[in-house]
């Protein structure tokens, strides 16, 4: 118990002397799970879109990996693609192992598929009167799509915080592609899992209540805009 | 709903002009990074976090330090994915260089294994001598023991000196493998009141953390040795034998030696590694 106290208190000194360190670390993480959730938003998007509304041989077993890539454990993704971006790997070329990028680049695929199937879901609950009101009205194709997705707004930011939920609390994959490396690589869930393997468990509990406070105000922020609509 | 989005790429183009730039200024130098994977029980202790940013300010490159098991190193030495090796596992790294893998290894530092068990000691290990003596002890009396079970220079020695006692104890019950790095498993020691091999650094490290004394016996004649393998460059062209070469022979100079041998004096009461680089000799006696 005295170690939770202990690093609820740190977390607070630490929050409130602008630590250096810990403060790149959270940056780091914000930036990010930050460009991963937006590139995985928009690609999670236009999948989960396209899913929904095409018919085609094979729709549903693309459906099915959709929502299997919605389960996938971060450490299979850090672990395949750390075997692509090695330096004798098929990608070794592009150098970017143990860099800022692997992360983003793990972390989109992460969350892609989580965004996709929300999309995916939200856009099929549409009742399908509405489909053909919109069609009657003569939308275009695009104007179609856009209506839908105006439609679905609830879920897509449900989707985005769902996705950002995912990257900003993985370790598995960050660890792997990205490292560790102090001052490069490191963010606050690895930092975390090394402040324990330390033994600083106060520090550890320190950056784990960070990690809470930021993924709590990012998602206060999304459902703030979420549910601005209800109140009108 | 138009602001929000405006903000969103706002932030999408700010964060990522910013973060390429923060990258490619780390990486500026020409020398090209350093891949230097070593073992986790050197990097947990800190000691590399205080040598390295000397390395990097002295010697012009940037080092990735990357901290995995001994085994998992000695695999990635095999496929070129590291520079330079910093590791504890003897035979292995022997069998590393006889098979061409590596261009030199030097031993620079090394400590002791302990086994470790709870402070009352039900299997009364604290009345041997030797390590073997008190895994003979363990298994007679059937204790709880945690093995790493993870390939680790630690958990390669545990085997060896089942081995050479004439125990196998891996179908036992009393014998479990945590899958753990050393401080980790040496926590659930503590936590079920098991016993375990650990090396002497991070059983320091852990004994202060979790403000708690344990029954320990260290084996004098039973060293825990850390060596740094220069890995062959590959022929991709994207090794760095220059870096490694310039780490190796930073790593054992008189002045990084000292270093090492006054780390963590101050905060646990004694030297984590004792350095070595300059008495290979008299260790090769000990083995």
């Amino acid at each position: 118990m005295e170690i939770i106290f202990d690093g609820i208190k740190k977390a607070f000194i630490l929050i409130s002397n602008l630590n250096s360190e810990v403060s790149d670390v959270t940056l780091l993480s914000i930036k990010v799970s930050g460009i991963a959730t937006i590139v995985s938003v928009f690609f999670g998007i236009l999948i989960g879109a396209f899913l929904a509304l095409t018919n085609f041989p094979g729709r549903r077993i693309l459906v099915a990996l959709v929502n299997t890539g919605m389960g996938v454990p971060p450490v299979v993704v850090g672990l395949v693609i750390t075997m692509f971006l090695w330096r004798n790997g098929p990608f070794g070329f592009l150098e970017i192992l143990y860099t800022p990028w692997a992360i983003i680049l793990a972390q989109i695929l992460i969350a892609t598929p989580i965004v996709s199937g929300i999309t995916l879901a939200g856009i099929q609950h549409v009742p399908g009167k509405l489909k053909i009101q919109i069609k009657a009205l003569g939308a275009t194709r695009i104007q179609f799509v856009l209506l839908l997705l105006r439609e679905t707004r609830f879920s897509l930011f449900a989707a985005t915080m769902a996705g950002f939920g995912g990257v900003i609390s993985e370790v598995g994959a960050s660890m792997m592609v990205g490292g560790n490396i102090k001052g490069y690589t490191r963010v606050l869930t690895t930092a975390t899992v090394l402040e324990t393997s330390r033994g600083n468990f106060d520090m550890a509990m320190a950056l784990s209540v960070i990690l809470f406070c930021l993924t709590f105000i990012i998602n206060q922020l999304l459902t703030f805009v979420q549910q601005r609509e209800r109140r009108k | 709903m138009q602001s929000s989005k405006k903000s969103l790429v706002f932030f999408f183009l700010f964060f990522t002009i910013q973060l390429y730039f923060s990258c490619s200024y780390t990486l500026a130098s020409k020398k090209g990074p350093v891949i230097f994977v070593t073992t986790t029980s050197v990097y947990d202790s800190g000691l590399l976090e205080e040598l390295i940013p000397l390395f990097e300010r002295e010697k012009g490159y940037v080092v990735k330090t990357i901290a995995v098991g001994s085994g998992q190193a000695i695999v990635l030495g095999k496929r070129k994915e590291a520079d330079i090796l910093l590791v504890h596992s003897p035979e292995e790294e022997k069998e590393f260089m006889v098979k061409g893998f590596g261009s030199r290894r030097r031993t620079i530092m090394y400590n002791y294994f302990v086994v470790v068990g709870p402070k009352n000691d039900p299997c009364g290990i604290t009345t041997t001598r030797t390590a073997k003596e008190a895994l003979r002890k363990i298994a007679e009396r059937k204790c709880i023991f945690l093995s790493r079970g993870d390939n680790s220079g630690t958990h390669m020695v545990e085997k060896r000196l089942w081995s050479e006692i004439g125990i196998d104890p891996s179908k036992e019950n009393w014998y479990q493998e945590t899958g753990q790095g050393m401080g980790l498993t040496l926590k659930m020691a503590f936590d079920k009141g098991a016993y375990t091999l650990s090396d002497s650094a991070t059983y320091l490290i852990f004994s202060k953390a979790l403000k708690t004394n344990l029954s320990f016996v260290k084996d004098e004649r039973l060293l825990n040795i850390y060596s740094v393998l220069e890995v062959k460059p590959s022929m991709s062209g994207r090794s760095n034998p220059d870096g490694a070469r310039a780490l190796s022979d930073f790593l054992i100079s008189d002045r990084i030696q000292r270093i090492i041998g006054n780390f963590g004096k101050d905060k646990y009461g004694s030297s984590l590694f004792i350095p070595c680089a300059r008495k290979k000799m008299e260790l090769e006696k000990w083995r």
